[in-house]
C-alpha cells in the first residue's frame, strides 16, 4: 500500500518531447486510470513509474521516497503488460513464483502464495502449463497472478485488456476492479478505451500531446470536460461541437447556425461576440415538439440500435450533427428533424484556447 | 501458399537436376564408396595387389595407442573451441544487442573472420603467436613466459584452438544475436520488474530461452572442429609438435596421404564418417523441433 506523486515529469526523446510536464498524486488504494489517444505519452509515463525509463525532468516519489534514481528492482511495484509478457520458458507457476525467489522468499511461503493466488484468479488448474498452452485470457489471468502474488506497492497496468475479444473484456474490467477493490492496493491503469476508464477508475487523468487535460472523476470529467479534446474524447457519440459568439451581455450563446441560447447557469465573462464553443451531447438532445421551430437537422444516416436511435447529419450552416434519441421509431435518412438543446446541458468552451468557460461567480 | 513449378516431360527435371546430383556423386558418393571399399582391403607395401581383410583395419586402427591420443587430442580440442567460440560469441552478441553507438560498424568487423580462409587465418595466427617474429610471441618471451608453440604440445594445442575458435566466432555471433533479438523486451523489462537485476536476468531469462540455439551452434561448432578445422592445424602446427595436435581429421591425412597406409585411413574416415552422420541425425532431430520450451 502506498502513495504515488509524480512531480513535474517531463521526458524528451532526443529532441521530441513527449511530455511536458505532468504532475499527479495518487492517494493510497486508489485507482487512476491514465486515458487518451494512441501515441499521447500514456506508456512513456506509466514506464517511467516503473523505471524502465527516466525522466528527463522531475520526479517520482512513491509513500514520499523519491525513487526516481531506483532501478525498477528497486521500487517493489508490479506491472501487467499489454502482450502479457510471461517468461515462456517457465510454467505458470514458475512464473508467478519467478519474483518471490528473487527475493528470497522460503519456498513453503511461495507455495502458499501462488496456490492461493491461483485459486483468486481461478488458474490453478494450470500451474503446470507452458504460457503458450494457454489461451489469450489464461494468460492475461497468469499475468495478472505474477503482480498480484508479489504484494506489490503498486500496480501498473498498460492496456491489459486490449489483446482480449469484446466480451472477456468486459468480464476481465469487472474482475480487475473488484480485485483491486479487495487487495486495496494503488494502481495506474492505462488505457485508450474511454468506456474501460470510466467504469475503472477512482480517477481519470485524460492526456492529450504529452499534458494531462484533466485529472478529475469519472463523472466530473464527463459531466464538466476541462476543455475540448476531453469533452470530445470522453462520451461516445462524442459531443458535438457548434460555433458561436456570446451575446446577451455574456448569458446566452449565438450559433453561426441561426438560434441564440440562452445559459441556464449564468453569464459567461467577456464581451459581446468574443468567439465561443458550444457543446452539447448527442444524447442530451430532443426532437422540438411540434410548434416550437428548433434547429432543424437533415438526417444522413439513422442508426437504429434498438432501445435508443442514433441520427447523424448537419446543420443549416453544414456543421455536422449527431443526435441519440430514444425510441427506435425515428425519423429516416433524408428527413429534416427539429432539435431542442436544452439550456441545462450545454458546455461552453472558449474558441481561441478550447478550455472550458463557467459562469462568472 | 507455395507455388508449384510443374515440368512437362520427364526428362527436363532430371535434366535441371543433373549437375547437384553429378557433384554429389563424384564428390561425395564416389569416394566415400572408396573409403569403405578399402577399409575392408589391405594392400601390399608395394601397391600392386590388396586382399580383403575384413574388419581387421579397424581393429587395429581402435587398438593403435596414437589413435586413442588423436581421440583424446580431437575430444580436448573441439570442446575447448565450441566452449570458446560459443562463449566469446554469445558474450560479444550481449553487448552488441545493446544499443551502442557505431553498433553497425562493430557487427560488420566482427563478421569479418568468417570470411577469412582457414589457411590465411592460420597464417596470421602464424605471424602473431610466432615465438621469433610474432608480435605476442615475442612480447610473451619478453615477459618470462617460456612460449614457442613448435616444442611445446601444449602451447601448440592452445594456439590452434585459439585460432580455429576465432574463425567461429563470426558464425555464432551472427545466430546468437539474431537470438537475443528476438526475445521480447517486455519479458526482460517483466523480469527487471520482478526484481532480477541484469546477470539474474540473464541466466534465469535471456540464457533459457537461447538455449535453441546454443544447442544448434553447439552441433555446428563440434562439426566445425571435427571436420573443418584442417586447414588451420596443417598451416599451424602440421599437427606437431610431435603428435600433439594430432586430431581424427588431421591423422586421417596422415596416414593416407604421408604414410600411405590406405586401409588404416580408409578405416578412420568411416569412423568419422559415422560420427558425421550421428552429428547430423542430432541435429536434424532436435533443431527441427525449433522449440525447446
Ligand atoms: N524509445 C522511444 N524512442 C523514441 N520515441 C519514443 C520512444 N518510446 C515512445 N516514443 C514516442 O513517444 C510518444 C508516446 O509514446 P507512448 O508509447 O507513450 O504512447 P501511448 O500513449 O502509450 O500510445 P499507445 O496508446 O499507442 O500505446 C510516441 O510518439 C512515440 O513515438
Ligand atoms: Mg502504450
Amino acid at each position: 500500500m502506498a502513495t504515488l506523486e509524480l512531480v513535474g515529469v517531463r521526458k524528451s526523446f532526443g529532441s521530441v518531447q513527449v511530455l511536458h510536464g505532468i504532475d499527479l498524486s495518487v492517494a493510497d488504494g486508489e485507482m487512476v486510470v491514465i486515458v487518451g489517444a494512441s501515441g499521447c505519452g500514456k506508456s512513456t509515463l506509466l514506464r517511467i513509474v516503473a523505471g524502465l525509463e527516466t525522466p528527463t525532468e522531475g520526479r517520482v516519489l512513491i509513500d514520499g521516497r523519491d525513487v526516481t534514481p531506483l532501478e525498477p528492482a528497486d521500487r517493489d511495484i508490479a506491472m501487467v503488460f499489454q502482450n502479457y509478457a510471461l517468461y515462456p520458458h517457465m510454467s505458470v507457476f514458475d512464473n508467478m513464483a519467478y519474483g518471490l525467489k528473487i527475493r528470497r522468499v522460503p519456498r513453503a511461503e511461495i507455495r502458499r502464495r501462488v496456490q492461493e493466488t491461483a485459486e483468486l484468479l481461478g488458474i490453478s488448474s494450470l500451474l503446470d502449463r507452458r504460457p503458450r498452452q494457454l489461451s489469450g485470457g489464461q494468460r492475461q489471468r497468469v499475468a495478472m497472478g505474477r503482480a498480484i502474488v508479489r504484494e506489490p506497492r503498486l500496480f501498473l497496468f498498460d492496456e491489459p485488456l486490449s489483446n482480449l475479444d469484446a466480451k472477456l473484456r468486459v468480464q476481465m474490467r469487472a474482475e480487475i476492479r473488484r480485485l483491486q477493490k479487495r487487495l486495496g492496493v494503488t494502481s495506474l491503469f492505462v488505457t485508450h478505451d474511454q468506456t474501460e476508464a470510466m467504469t475503472l477508475g477512482d480517477r481519470l487523468v485524460v492526456m492529450h500531446q504529452g499534458r494531462a487535460a484533466q485529472i478529475a472523476t469519472p463523472m466530473e470529467v464527463w459531466a464538466r470536460p476541462a476543455d475540448t479534446y476531453v469533452a470530445g474524447f470522453i462520451g461516445s457519440p462524442a459531443m458535438n461541437f457548434l460555433d458561436a459568439t456570446l451575446a446577451e451581455e455574456g448569458r446566452a450563446a449565438a450559433l453561426a447556425a441561426g438560434p441564440v441560447l440562452r445559459f441556464a447557469d449564468g453569464p459567461r465573462p467577456g464581451p459581446e461576440g468574443r468567439r465561443i464553443v458550444v457543446g452539447v451531447r448527442p444524447e442530451h438532445v430532443h426532437a422540438a415538439p411540434g410548434d416550437e421551430g428548433g434547429l432543424p437537422l437533415a438526417i444522413e444516416l439513422a442508426e437504429p440500435l434498438g432501445s435508443e436511435t442514433v441520427l447523424h447529419g448537419r446543420l443549416p450552416g453544414g456543421e455536422s450533427f449527431t443526435a441519440r434519441l430514444p425510441g427506435a421509431a425515428a425519423p429516416q435518412a433524408g428527413a429534416v428533424l427539429p432539435l431542442r438543446l436544452p439550456a441545462d446541458t450545454l458546455h461552453i468552451f472558449d474558441a481561441e484556447t478550447g478550455l472550458r468557460l463557467d459562469p462568472r461567480a | 501458399m507455395r507455388r508449384r513449378v510443374i515440368f512437362r516431360g520427364k526428362l527436363l527435371p532430371y535434366l535441371l537436376l543433373a549437375p547437384q546430383i553429378a557433384v554429389t556423386l563424384v564428390f561425395f558418393f564416389w569416394p566415400a564408396g572408396q573409403a569403405i571399399r578399402q577399409s575392408v582391403l589391405r594392400e601390399d607395401p608395394f601397391g600392386l595387389s590388396s586382399e580383403f581383410v575384413g574388419l581387421e583395419n579397424f581393429r587395429e586402427v581402435l587398438s593403435d595407442p596414437l589413435y586413442l591420443n588423436a581421440v583424446w587430442n580431437t575430444a580436448v580440442f573441439s570442446t575447448s573451441v565450441a566452449a570458446l567460440a560459443l562463449g566469446a560469441a554469445l558474450f560479444l552478441a550481449v553487448l552488441a544487442d545493446k544499443s551502442i553507438r557505431g553498433a553497425g560498424v562493430y557487427k560488420t568487423l566482427l563478421i569479418w573472420p568468417y570470411a577469412v580462409a582457414p589457411a590465411v587465418a592460420a597464417v596470421l595466427w602464424l605471424f602473431l603467436f610466432h615465438p621469433a617474429i610474432g608480435l605476442f610471441g615475442r612480447a610473451l618471451n619478453a615477459a618470462g613466459i617460456a612460449w614457442d608453440f613448435k616444442l611445446n604440445g601444449a602451447q601448440a594445442m592452445l594456439l590452434v584452438i585459439f585460432a580455429s575458435a576465432w574463425k567461429q566466432v563470426s558464425y555464432n555471433f551472427i545466430f546468437f544475436l539474431a537470438g537475443l533479438q528476438s526475445i521480447p523486451r517486455s519479458v526482460l523489462e517483466a523480469a527487471a520488474i520482478d526484481g532480477a537485476r541484469p546477470a539474474r536476468r540473464f541466466w534465469t531469462v535471456v540464457f533459457p530461452l537461447l538455449s535453441p540455439t546454443t544447442f544448434f551452434l553447439l552441433v555446428v561448432n563440434l562439426t566445425y572442429a571435427f571436420f573443418d578445422t584442417f586447414g588451420v592445424i596443417h598451416a599451424l602446427t602440421g599437427g606437431g609438435p610431435g603428435k600433439a595436435t594430432e586430431t581424427l581429421i588431421y591423422k586421417v591425412y596422415v596416414d593416407g596421404v604421408q604414410n600411405l597406409n590406405l586401409g588404416g585411413s580408409s578405416a578412420q574416415s568411416v569412423i568419422l564418417m559415422a560420427i558425421v552422420i550421428a552429428l547430423t541425425a542430432v541435429q536434424f532431430r532436435y533443431v527441427e523441433r525449433r522449440v525447446h520450451y
